[in-house]
Formats: structure tokens, sequence, C-alpha cells
């Protein structure tokens, strides 16, 4: 709101000559001193911890004593080691292949619990569900569910079920996938709802009367109005695969064999179970620029540092 | 102005984790060894109840010299334990299972010589129990607890089913094996999402097949320790096993924590586990029905044809140990080293541990054993203990904790079949610098 809520009550034309007059005057909104807190416990939680990062990654360090100064040799252990390249791999198939599955799925449900029949309210409430649960407790009741000896399969004797479905390598990475996007469906979902109910009902009336059918509003208007919901909600999912941890580690702890080893799993077990911090905080390194580099591509891509909006007046 | 109104508000609500952290920092400078009072640290379950005591007589006979003791979960204490000892804030009493991270502390100076200041707990201990918490020959932890001794648990009623006998070879083993197959009973069941467990099929078979001498050289960081031929061929040995269907094809998810392992042979589900002695104390627990119908047997891990390794040595946990930190005042570590020698495997605390269901590392405790509900096991487990020619540590707990975590996820991978033995001895001795 412009200008002062505590001056004194004043006729509509005088206050906006008022208000006009203090942004001439060169007071444009709150201080910028307000911004302080803000930006110093980013310093203190955010920037110092990075740098220390960064710092700590050209020092051999075993969380005992103090660390000595190593040089480039952490970088070029890191960079040679092939389980580094696998954990590469794995963490970009993760993010592709949690995108494929959960994009499309999300964005229905959205679409569809964006209207507002009161039966799609009660499903609403159910696809919620997952995402009120804490990650280890999904992690462990999966992983139980999933035991080849005493979980689903031994309880409802069905040949397809009987599968060692965490246990081999060849199937944990997809399971693994499956869950993560079981949990965070919901709250994609959640966005493309939200998005959806934002798009003015009279687009749609207008296309009506021009005979679009459901399939036709659905591709040329929902889909293109949803644009920047579909940006932040996969900048979310790109960013959120990098840095997924706990789930992986609760269900197969980088395992069988390094088949879920992704990079922010083979960053724990390299810093605290390996105790090399050194070799540790060049992969975080190495996922902080991976991180950044995804959410700047994708937002120049979609164009939406500009931000502007799509509809016609708006 | 709201805007700014909210603003304030936002820096307030901030601010209160800061102060949060400060209240933190003060408690942690509490429980560090400083100049403060005596702390300890252990860790919860098992045997939690003999330290409450211990610590609890010792506080009422010393009031001047109290012990503060915090009690965690493993997988949290190991994680807390190191960060605390390196920033100086560790407790007094340092609870560990010493070999590469016992190594690790002394290299940095963080724990001090007790040889000369324990001459009572060093006459009451196994001595090759003892000898675990000895670096370059000083003492710098002692054994506080049970020894863990791994052996094989086995299913009565399955191997009377199937008309198996206890297997006291290699061959025998794997005879039993392929008839429990045939028979579709799972023949042994294994942790392997745990990888732990796996570890002991390799270290008794390199035992049973070179003796002790071939991991003391890895454990010595000689170079190349690893190309010797006890490992490859008990690598062969292993794969045997594993093609023979020893363990199923489903060992990949079962995970020990939760004790599935054991739950599958109290379920007759799986005939034979190698694992440690702590998990008798599941088998009576949750199956006790089960254990009292006499189902439950075990035996020595089998020797191995043409090997040298003798049948009495042992493989597992010898005990927890405490060590003194040296960041404690010079009063605070005499009191702690007091109270390892006085009241730490008192007569008290042996009992204690007994009537648990645990074998103290200590000696002539026969005529008490004789008088548990567990007296079979125990006395086994005691005797193998006694008699072990050589008590070894698990490897994973002697090596340093960064060729841990090779030696379990390559062993993992030897297990599904991702590497072979030769892959896998190339990746150890390319850990040894």
């Amino acid at each position: 709101m412009p200008g002062s809520t505590l001056a004194p009550p004043a006729a509509p034309g005088e206050r906006s000559a008022a208000s006009v007059t203090s942004h001439v005057s060169g007071r444009r909104g709150p201080s910028l001193w307000m911004l302080v807190p803000a930006m110093a416990f980013f310093a203190f939680f955010g920037l110092v911890p990075l740098l220390g990062t960064v710092v700590l990654s050209f020092f051999t360090w075993n969380g005992l004593g103090t660390p000595s100064f190593a040089g480039l040799d952490n970088w070029t252990t890191v960079l040679q080691r092939s389980a580094t390249y696998h954990a590469l791999w794995l963490t970009i198939l993760m993010c592709a292949a949690t995108f494929v599955v959960q994009f499309p799925i999300s964005l229905l449900l959205g679409v569809f619990m964006a209207g507002r029949q009161r039966y799609r309210a009660v499903f609403s409430v159910l696809y919620f569900l997952p995402l009120l649960f804490s990650a280890t407790a999904i992690g462990i009741a999966f992983k139980n569910l999933l035991d080849p000896n005493f979980g689903l399969s031994s309880a409802l004797h069905l040949g397809v079920l009987q599968q060692d479905w965490l246990g081999s390598p060849g199937l944990a990475f997809w399971v693994v996938i499956l869950v993560v996007s079981w949990c965070f469906i919901p709250f994609h979902s959640l966005l493309y709802q939200a998005g959806a109910r934002q798009i003015p009902q009279t687009m749609y009336e207008a296309a009506q009367l021009d005979g679009a059918g459901r399939v036709r509003c659905f591709f040329s208007i929902t889909l293109p109005q949803l644009k920047y919901t579909i940006v932040t909600s996969t900048t979310l999912m790109v960013v959120g695969t990098l840095t997924s941890f706990d789930l992986i580690y609760v269900m197969t702890n980088g395992g069988p064999g390094d088949a879920t080893r992704i990079l922010p799993v083979d960053m724990y077990l390299q810093g605290f179970q390996s105790n090399q911090m050194g070799l540790a905080s060049v992969i975080a390194a190495i996922l902080i620029a991976l991180g950044l580099t995804f959410s700047l591509v994708l937002n120049r891509l979609s164009g939406s540092d500009r931000m502007e909006s799509q509809m016609e007046g708006m | 102005m709201s805007v700014s109104r909210r603003q304030l508000l936002k820096g307030a609500v901030a601010s209160a984790p800061l102060f949060a952290l400060a209240a933190c920092g003060s408690k942690a400078g509490q429980a560090g060894g400083g100049s403060a009072g005596l702390s300890a640290w252990a860790l919860t379950g098992g045997p939690e109840q003999v330290f409450k005591d211990t610590f609890a007589a010792w506080n009422s006979a010393n009031p001047d010299h109290k012990f503060t003791v915090q009690y965690f979960a493993n997988d949290s204490y190991k994680q807390k334990i190191r960060t605390s000892v390196g920033s100086g804030n560790g407790p007094t009493l340092i609870y560990s299972w010493a070999g590469g991270t016992l190594k690790d502390y002394v290299a940095s100076k963080d724990v001090v010589d007790l040889t000369d200041k324990i001459p009572n707990l060093t006459k009451r201990v196994i001595p090759s129990v003892l000898d675990v918490g000895k670096v370059d020959g000083k003492v710098y932890a002692v054994p506080i607890n049970n020894s863990q001794p791994v052996l094989f648990y086995y299913n009565k009623l399955l191997f009377k089913q199937a008309g198996v006998q206890v297997p006291t070879t290699f061959g025998q083993l794997l005879s039993a094996v392929r008839t429990f197959k045939a028979k579709g009973i799972l023949p042994i069941a294994l942790a392997g999402q745990s990888q732990w467990p796996e570890l002991m099929w390799i270290e008794y078979l390199v035992d049973r097949i070179g003796g002790p001498e071939p991991f003391k050289k890895v454990f010595e960081q000689t170079k190349g320790a690893w190309s010797d031929p006890a490992f490859s061929k008990a690598f062969e040995k292993l794969k045997q096993l594993i093609d023979a269907g020893a363990f199923g094809n489903r060992f990949g998810s079962v995970v020990a924590d939760n004790n599935a392992d054991a739950a599958l042979v109290y379920t007759n589900k799986a005939a034979m586990l190698l694992q440690g002695s702590w998990v008798y104390t599941t088998f009576t627990g949750d199956a006790a029905a089960w254990v009292k119908q006499g189902n439950l047997g075990w035996f020595d891990f089998p020797t191995v044809e043409g090997g040298v390794g003798d049948k009495s040595d042992v493989y597992g946990n010898p005990s927890n140990y405490f060590s003194v930190s040296a960041k404690a005042s010079k009063q605070n570590q005499d009191q702690a080293a007091k109270f390892l020698d006085t009241y730490n495997l008192n007569d008290k605390a042996c009992k204690e541990l007994i009537d648990m269901g645990l074998v103290p590392a200590v000696q002539n405790i026969e005529g008490q054993l004789a008088a548990s509900k567990d007296k079979d096991f125990l006395e086994y487990t005691y005797t193998m203990t006694q008699n072990a020619k050589s008590f070894q540590l698990s490897w994973d707990q002697a090596l340093s904790d960064s060729q841990a975590q090779t030696l379990l996820t390559k062993l993992s991978q030897f297990f599904l079949g991702q590497a072979t033995g030769a892959q896998y001895i190339a990746a150890m001795n390319g850990t040894i610098k």
C-alpha cells in the first residue's frame, strides 16, 4: 500500500495526490534496512556454509584433528573416480525419469482437482495424503511393503509381486523413482490445481462457443496458461531430485551395490561414513553447480525470468 | 506501515533459531570434557541398563565426581561422536568398537594411554579381548560389556525334516545347501542390504583357509596385502556357495537392523544363519515359543578342506570399549580411569549382563554362567571366546572408515554378481596407500 497507513484519513482526491508527492520525494516503499535481517540470515546460513564447503574441498580432513591443505588432490580424486560418473549418470537419469513420471500425472490430477465438483474435493484430500507423511516414515513403510519375504508379495501370493523390489540392482532404481513420485505428485498436483483455478472461466466459455471440445480446450487454453506453473513445478522437481536423499538413504542406502547411489547419497556416504570431508565437499560443490545451472537454464528456456502475463489486458 | 511490521515480525521469527542455536552451543559446552564434570556417552538398547546401574553406583559412592551419562542410538552416535571428539567437545569416556576409529583417535592424540592405570581391570578381562583395545602395545580402550562372537544358528526342525547333519567342513556345508535348495527351503538367511553380514562370510573363509595372518597384513597396511592367495581362494569358495543358491535370490533387501534375517529362520523359511551372538536375544525375545520347543541350534564356522586356519578362531566384536578423552582435565582423567578400574565390569555388572543373556568379556565366570537360564548358549559362546586362538575384530571396524566403505560396497556387488573376486582384490589393494 502506498503512503502510510498511520496518516490521518483524507478525502479520496487528496489522498492520491499525497501518495504521488511521497513517491516524488524519493521515499519508495519500505527502507532497505528492512532487508538486513533476511540478508544476514541468508549470508549466515546460506553463503557462509557454501563458501566453507568450497574451501573444505581443498583440504583433507577426517573429522578429527585439524584439516590439512591438499591443493587440488580431492578434485582430481573425485573427477578420476568412476564411481563419481556412475553417480552423476544415475542422478541425471533420476531427474529425467522423475520428470517423465511426475509431470503428466500431476498435471492431469491437478487440472482434474481444479474442477469444483464435490467428489473431486474428496479425491483431492485423498491425493494430498502422501504429502503429510515424513519421508523417513514413507521409506520405512515401503521398505517393509516391498520386502520379498514378509511384505506384500508373500501376503498376496501373486506371482508378479514375487520380486526382490529393492534388492535386485536392475529393479531397485526404478522402484525408488516410483516411490519418490508417489511422494511428490500430490505436491505438484497442488501447484497445477492452483494454476488451473487461476485461468478465467471466460476463456473456456469463449472457446466452447467456437465449438472447442474438452481436449482442444486442454491443449489450447489450459496447457499454455499453465506455462509458468509448469516451469516452477519442473524446476522444483529437477532440483528436488538433485538433492533427494532421505527416501533413498532409508530405503536402499545407495544399494544394492551402487545401483541407487546418486550424487547426494554418494556425498553423504563419503562424508559421514567414510569420514572424507574433503572428497564429500567436492561432490557437494559439483551438486551446487549442477543445481544452479539447471534452474537457471530452465528459467531462461521458458522466458519466465521476464514473467509477463499471457492474458490480454492483465 | 503494514509492510514494515510484517518484515519486523519476520525478523523476530527468523532470529528465534539464533537463540536456540546459542542455547545449543552452551549445552554442548557443558557436555564437553573440558574443566566441567565427568561425562560419558553410551548406546541405547542391549546392556544399557547395566551401564545405568554401574554409573549410578559410582555416582552415589563418589558424590564429588559424578558422571553425567547420555545414551544414543547406534547410527546417530557414530556420527555425533566423531564431530564431538574432533571439535574437542567429546565426553570424558568415549564409547567405541576400537579398531580403525581408535587408531584415528590415538593418531590425533584425542585419547589417553591407560596401560598403567587399570591394574585390576587388566586381571578381570579376557586377554585377547583387551588386546583389541591396544595401539602400538599400549592400552587406549578397555572392554566394557559383552563379547559378541559370530557363529552359525540353525533351524533344528528343518535340519531334521531334510535329514541334514550339522556341517563341520565346507564340503558338508555345500552339500547341505544343495539338499535344502532341492527341498525348496532357503538354505541360508543373509541380510544383504545391511552389507556387513556379508563380511562375516569372507572373514571366516579367509581365516579357515589361511589363518589370521593374511588379514593381519591388511590391518598393518602392507602394500599388496590383499593379493595373498587366501583371499582369492576364499572368494572362489564363496562363489561356489552363491552359485549353489545358498542365499537364494532375495537377500538384497533383507535388513539386519530389524532382524529380518533371524525372522527367516524362526518362521521356518530358512535353515541357517551366520550372525553375531547378539541375535540370540532376538530369537528368545521374538520367537520364545519356537526356541522353547528346542528348534534353535548353533555351531562353529566349518573348516575348509586344505585350509590351515584354526577351527577355534573367532570373528566378531570382542566387546565395546571406553577410552578416556585427552581433552578432559587431569583430575577427570584420573577419576575416569579409576571408574574403569573398579566399577566397570565388576562382579555386579557381570551378573547383570549374564542375567540378560549376554556373556561379559571377563574371566572365571563359568559358575555364574552355569546358573543362568540361557546356560547352553552362554557357555557355548563363552568357551568359544575363551578358547579362541585369535578373536578378530570385524574388518569394517578394524579398517579405517573410508576403506570399510569400499570393503562393504564392493562385497555387496560381489554377492550380487556384479563384481568378481579379482576385481574386489584389486579395488582393496588400491585403498592401501
